[in-house]
């Protein structure tokens, strides 16, 4: 099975690779910033899902796995924007983006 | 598949290992910038031209940036004491491993019913021939989502706004808010 990679194949694996990749950042570091990168990464990975799929499905031309990338990298940039804000309020507040110290949800 | 698939595939890779395992946050987030470059680049590599310049605008371009600007706002440079990772880094490297696990194990069984990975790649038409490359220019992408996908653009618009909004109020020193 491995002999016999076909392009999609490849796309979907590197795929997934950078997703665990992501999820395990995301679920490891203790940063804040560097959580909030490990979301990126899997939001970047079904992003190269949803191209792959395109360029090798049956209706390229009709563009839905294209258009639905562009509106998730626009979705991205706006949880991005969000998501630092929160730390950088969060870092004003506890004085850490140590996520192992921040234990408390009242202030 | 060719070389320059693997090659990509190699420096995207490597770049998001690098972002989540350095110490320093600062290059972890000039290594996000490299698996970022390295995704545009296999967007390019899909003839997803739009999407692949998209991809550099939008996250080299300005996550980027936000990246950074957070993490010297924050002194997230310096290293904290105790390490960089999580107490219960055991639980979520198996998490993430049994994730990778079940993914690699779906597209490896699913590879027979994958479209266009069924036909063999012979002398007669060798893998890159099996799909010719969708000539897509920006005029119809333009047309796509200004009439098909109209009101997801919409919807999107609002978004980014709220978003922006939100986030300017969520970072805006309290004392603003405490007149």
């Amino acid at each position: 099975m491995i002999g016999q990679i076909t392009p999609l194949t490849g796309y979907l694996l590197v795929a997934a690779l950078l997703f665990s990749i992501g999820l395990a950042g995301a679920l490891t570091r203790r940063n804040a910033i560097l959580v909030l990168i490990g979301i990126e990464l899997m939001l970047n990975a079904a992003n190269l899902n949803l191209i792959a799929f395109w360029r090798y499905g049956p209706h390229p031309e009709l563009l839905t796995g294209m258009i639905f990338a562009i509106f998730s990298i626009a979705v991205a940039a706006a949880e991005a924007a969000v998501g630092l804000g929160l730390v950088i309020q969060i870092h004003r507040h506890a004085r850490t983006t140590d996520l192992d110290a921040i234990n408390r949800m009242k202030g | 598949m060719s070389l320059i698939f693997y090659l990509l595939a190699a420096l995207t890779v490597a770049g998001a290992l690098a972002a989540m395992l350095l110490k320093n946050t600062v290059h972890c987030a000039l290594a996000l910038t490299v698996a970022f470059a390295g995704l545009a680049l296999l967007f390019l590599n899909l003839d997803a031209q739009f999407a692949g310049f998209a991809q550099i605008l939008v996250y080299i371009g300005a996550v980027a940036i936000l990246v950074v600007f957070a993490i010297l706002l924050t002194r997230g440079s310096e290293t904290p004491q105790g390490g960089v990772f999580s107490r219960s880094w055991l639980a979520g490297l198996t998490a993430a491993a049994a994730v990778f696990a079940v993914f690699a194990w779906a597209v490896a069984a699913s590879a027979p019913r994958l479209p266009r990975a069924a036909a063999p790649a012979t002398a007669a038409t060798p893998a890159s021939t099996v799909s010719p490359a969708p000539a897509v220019t920006v005029e119809q992408i333009g047309r796509a989502l200004t009439g098909r996908y109209v009101l997801p653009l919409e919807i999107v618009a609002v978004l980014l706004t709220v978003a922006l909004i939100g986030a300017v109020i969520v970072a805006m020193h309290e004392k603003v808010e405490a007149k």
